[in-house]
């Protein structure tokens, strides 16, 4: 078990560091800083000033090894747009998408698992296949549609909610929370909806599906053979094992859901990390970008690792040393 | 009866109303959201503007763009090389002190610092003397026609505050430093900083005792970055804002269309344009040399456009075609100079010919297209009447950052750039920067190398000139010049675009910069 942890471990460390290669070999190309950080009228002399404070300057090999050593540190150096250390707008944005995201998987969880289970047990009721053929839409309409769609219809039609923000926020010193106020509430509705949409049919689709599945397997007709009733037969027997592979896709996606905030982030405004990304796309702001790569690809990793980790604390087989682990002196 | 049917239309007017803000606030949408409270610490126009609410300068621009006296009451030349200004008295901070002399010369002696982003704002200021306690005087390395337009843009911070505070010197973002001054505002402004949460929102309060007559209404200002068109405009029509800026141009029928909400469109000071290489070789051509060295050439290309078409379809009507380098406010602009060279694809073709481009040339033409108003839309609809005379173009259009970059590097054929002369506001701005020969201060976005020794002597004699109406001449014939080269092929100017709730009344300059203590919400 130690030896599969410490190799799981330096195989993320090894991702991690292609990760952040990749991240910074791809911003060579995304153009000069520099006109965008000076006033249209700055003179030579001020570009080359701002270069060398950058350390634009320097050597392509110098300028890489300090980023890997920097990054290796938990330095990603200052954002050129907003002048602070970037590791402290991370921390100041991550309550907003934390939260996002939160209430996002929740509300995936909560109707996508219920709607699977109804459309499983019910196949050719017409309801199920409204649902059927509304969670087709949910996954094949882009999410920015959907967002502009719901802002059009609960924002300006209706007047119901908020089109953008995050409301009132209540500051708890290291943490800002919408939660506490109806304003912050209110405002995240319709982000939560939004990104929430493709997870919540992607997981109905595979409840269903997996329900399906198990309801026709051996144990399941005996079951309802020895006239055990349907309710328990579905829900204690089938159910148990339809949620399995439902959790680990599930937990995968939890890496997807702030990967995806970004687009969220963006239509509505919301001050989260995904939208501290795409402001840095605009600005060339690289120590922003480069660190937001890492930090969302280290979430990757380590929901993965957790999921490595999990099977082999569940399922007994995998625990089994091969041999030749057993036998290294 | 009457009374609670009221009460009630009152009572659901108000719970429509999302933000649930009251009258008097006026809640503004932006398109981006500030670099910080500190007014000397960046040169991003947006947010240079909106701290105008905050702090002042010693002399404003008013609403048609001359300048008025802010803090300063009057002011004088006492030599060359030293202009003298006559402090307002009476006025004081939002924290209650009084503003002297002391507080212009340290908020001048901050914005000139080495490491000040904005001393390049201030070209040719060695420093500030107070003479009194409401006298400074400003030394300068020579005569500076521009000061007033200059110190519109350097606001005045409290020294004592400064000191207080340990901001004495400007903030050098890039050494890490994050000031107090980045978050936090006392200037002598009509509004006081509340409270700020960066690319959320910023909240202003009236400040009771500003020193002007206010003409606003306003009790609170509310800036609300809104990154997004469509969410922009959305939380326009919503309720949840009274105005946006900028509004999508694409969107402009739609929403005026709107019960209740109207667009507000002006030609802006920003004249688009488009560069030529001027050096031995283009980059991607089959033809021997630079065709575009040719006056005749360049020539050819102005009358393949046809500017009519660029105005009505590209630009749906919203542009002002512009035949100079400057917008109409701008000082230098002369009407003749202005004047379109007209649309006619059989005297550019005949012009090419005489040239020896009778079979055309290619050329690469490089556009941004997250910069200016349709720019990409413009240069493709520009390569495709170059191409019926014969120039065939390889078109690129890019973000700005890789465009800019290209652009200055001399590695394009022709390019397209905006230039709205501010802060300044004034011709000179357009011969010091891209029409003098790259050296030293002057030429920093002429990549192209257009080079003329009139233009040039003239660009020295403006920088220095006191006489106004001698200044002016000798810009317009620089300018004239220019023209009559055809060292830069300008197209027009862009559209300000804002969109806002009917009762809001706000006067709309061509600098797109809304002022928010002339903005009235009638209720």
């Amino acid at each position: 078990m130690l030896a599969f942890l410490i190799r799981r471990l330096v195989q993320a460390a090894l991702v991690m560091l292609v990760v952040a290669s990749i991240a910074f070999l791809m911003f060579r190309f995304l153009g000069d800083p520099i006109t965008n950080l000076l006033p249209e009228d700055a003179t030579e002399q001020d570009r080359a000033e701002m270069s060398q404070k950058l350390g634009l300057n320097d050597p392509f090999l110098v300028q890489y090894g300090r980023f890997i050593s920097n990054v290796a540190q938990g330095d990603f150096g200052q954002s050129y747009r907003n002048n602070r250390p970037v590791s402290d707008l991370l921390v100041e944005r991550f309550p907003a998408t934390a939260e996002l995201v939160l209430v996002a998987a929740l509300l995936s969880l909560m109707l996508g698992i219920p709607l699977g289970i109804y459309t499983a047990l019910n196949p050719s009721g017409w309801i199920s296949q409204g649902l059927q053929i509304i969670s087709l839409l949910g996954i094949s309409v882009p999410t920015f549609v959907t967002g502009i769609l719901l802002i059009l219809i609960f924002s300006v039609n209706l007047h119901w909610l908020p089109s953008f923000g995050r409301g009132e926020v209540v500051d708890l010193g290291w943490w800002t929370t919408g939660f506490l106020t109806v304003a912050g509430l209110k405002a995240l509705v319709l982000p939560s909806v939004m990104l929430a949409l493709f997870q919540m049919t992607l997981i109905m689709r595979l409840v269903r599906a997996e329900m399906l599945e198990v309801l026709r397997t051996d144990y399941i007709k005996f079951a309802h053979a020895r006239g055990i009733p349907n309710r328990i037969v579905n829900f204690k027997y089938a159910l148990k094992n339809t949620l399995i592979p439902v959790m680990t896709i599930f937990g995968l996606q939890l890496g997807g859901l702030i990967a995806f905030a970004i687009i969220t982030e963006t239509v509505f405004q919301w001050p989260g990390m995904g939208f501290l990304f795409i402001q840095a796309v605009n600005f060339t702001d690289v120590p922003v970008m480069a660190a937001y790569l890492v930090l969302v690809s280290l979430i990757f990793v380590v929901i993965n690792t957790i999921v490595d980790l999990l099977y082999h604390v569940v399922d007994p087989r995998l625990r089994m040393e091969r041999p030749s682990a057993s036998r290294g002196v | 009866m009457k009374t609670s049917g009221l009460v009630l239309a009152a009572v659901s007017a108000m719970a429509l109303n999302v933000g649930g803000a009251s009258a008097e606030t006026f809640r503004l949408g932006s398109s981006g959201d500030l670099y910080g409270m500190d007014p000397h610490s960046m040169t991003d126009s947006f947010t240079v503007a909106f701290l105008h609410h905050v702090y002042e300068p010693l002399v404003r621009y008013d609403a048609s763009l001359g300048t008025e006296p802010a803090l300063a009451t009057e002011w004088e030349w006492v030599s060359e090389t030293t202009a003298r200004y006559h402090l307002r008295e009476g006025v004081t901070f939002h924290d209650g002190q009084e503003f002297t002399a002391e507080d212009v010369v340290a908020s001048i002696n901050r914005a000139i610092h080495p490491d000040s982003p904005v001393r390049g704002n201030m070209a040719g200021v060695i420093g500030a003397v107070a003479v009194d306690d409401f006298t400074v005087d400003i030394t300068l390395e020579g005569p500076s026609p521009l000061l007033n337009n200059y110190l519109t843009n350097i606001y005045i911070m409290d020294r004592g505050w400064l000191e207080e505070h340990d901001s004495l010197d400007p903030i050098d973002a890039q050494k890490g430093e994050e000031g107090y001054t980045t978050s936090n505002a006392n200037g002598t402004g009509p509004f006081i900083l509340k409270s700020r949460t960066p690319d959320a929102k910023t909240v202003l309060t009236v400040n009771e005792g500003w020193w002007d007559e206010p003409v606003h209404n306003l009790t609170q200002i509310e800036l609300n970055p809104i990154n997004s068109d469509a969410t922009r405009v959305a939380a326009l029509l919503s309720g949840e804002l009274d105005m946006i800026f900028p509004s999508p141009l694409q969107d402009a029928r739609r929403i005026a269309g709107t019960d209740g909400i109207k667009v507000m469109q002006a030609p802006g000071l920003r004249t688009i344009m488009m560069g030529f290489n001027l050096s031995d070789t283009l980059n991607n051509s089959d033809a021997d040399g630079n065709p575009l060295k040719d006056l005749r050439v360049r020539q050819a290309i102005a009358e393949s456009i046809s500017y009519d078409l660029l105005h009505e379809k590209i630009m749906r009507g919203t542009s002002r075609s512009a035949g100079t380098l400057v917008a109409p406010d701008v000082s230098g602009f002369d009407a003749e100079v202005d004047a379109i060279s007209a649309y006619d694809p059989e005297a550019a073709k005949a012009k090419l010919a005489e040239a020896g481009y009778a079979d055309g040339f290619r050329l690469a033409m490089n556009c941004p297209n997250d910069r200016y108003v349709n720019d990409a839309e413009i240069c493709q609809a520009l390569s495709a009447m170059m191409a019926r005379v014969g120039i065939e173009v390889a078109l690129t259009t890019e973000t700005k950052s890789l465009h800019f970059q290209r652009a200055r590097a001399g590695e394009t054929d022709m390019f397209m750039l905006g230039w709205a002369t501010l802060p300044m506001l004034d011709g000179f701005s357009v011969l010091s920067a891209m029409l003098h020969t790259p050296e030293g201060q002057y030429g920093t976005w002429n990549p192209g190398g257009y080079s003329n020794p009139e233009v040039d002597r003239l660009t020295t004699a403006v920088a220095v000139e006191l006489d106004a109406d001698k200044r002016v001449e000798m810009t317009i014939a620089a300018l004239k010049i220019a023209d009559d080269e055809l060292a830069w092929l300008p197209l027009h100017q862009q559209p300000l675009s804002w969109a806002a709730r009917d009762v809001v009344e706000i006067p709309q300059t061509a600098d797109d910069k809304p002022r928010l203590w002339l903005a009235q919400i009638a209720n």
